[in-house]
């Protein structure tokens, strides 16, 4: 993967990515970077007790993407991490697959693993996306975020 | 016209991705969400509570807000992006 610029480390999209690219990506940005923490989210097949057979993501184009930008920039400056990427899939998403990640990149651990957390975190508070859950038992969007 | 975009289960509850609505050159959230209300009874209950936010032109708004005509406003059902 080519060096990333501002747009490229926030993206939403149907397909599928790479960690190890995206990771090797964000290294090339500094030569300063000793820490990086990564969060990937996958599609798991139980929740709540339901069977889930897969999963169909939806967002707000234009805004979806600017509150990752805003969570981005917020994470750099609060955090003092040198950079981060973020990217979810939305669509049909098969249990196992990648669905979210976020990629924090530091001088130091603490900090990288401080960003990363609060960026899911915040990603799932304020992003506009939405998830529906196929079950045996019908079609259901998830409106909680524990 | 003002556009109005549902997203989630209030698409499906709308039966419909998003409406126009002519409520002349300015009025308010307030005043719009009546209006989806009588067109949409099954989302009367939703639009005003806690758990549905209102976006206008891709901004956060209360019921107070200004909407001007050709803008795009958005009723936002709580998220669920990320994993578990």
């Amino acid at each position: 993967m080519d060096t990333l610029t501002a747009e490229s480390k926030v993206r939403i999209q149907k397909e599928d990515f790479s960690v190890t690219d995206e990771i090797e990506a964000l290294k090339k940005v500094s030569r300063n970077i000793g820490g990086i923490a990564v969060f990937l989210g996958t599609g798991r097949e139980l929740s709540k007790g339901k069977d889930i057979a897969k999963l169909h993501f939806e967002h707000y184009p234009v805004m979806a993407e600017r509150k990752l930008a805003e969570i981005r920039e917020q994470a750099i400056g609060d955090f003092k991490i040198i950079d981060m990427s973020i990217i979810h899939r939305v669509g049909v998403i098969d249990i196992g697959e990648n669905i979210v990640l976020i990629v924090a990149a530091g001088e130091h651990r603490k900090e990288a693993f401080a960003a990363c957390e609060w960026a899911i975190a915040e990603l799932k508070r304020t992003t506009p996306i939405w998830k529906r859950e196929t079950t045996s038992q019908g079609e259901v969007w998830v409106t909680d975020t524990p | 016209m003002i556009t109005v975009k549902y997203f989630a289960g209030l698409k499906t509850l709308a039966g419909s991705e998003e409406d126009r609505f002519d409520l002349g050159s300015e009025t308010t959230v307030r005043v719009l969400s009546e209006e989806i209300g009588k067109r949409h009874p099954e989302l009367k209950n939703l639009i005003g509570g806690k758990k549905v936010m209102v976006s206008v032109n891709h901004d956060m708004a209360s019921p107070d807000s200004t909407i001007k005509d050709g803008d795009e406003v958005a009723l936002l059902p709580p998220f669920s992006g990320g994993s578990m």
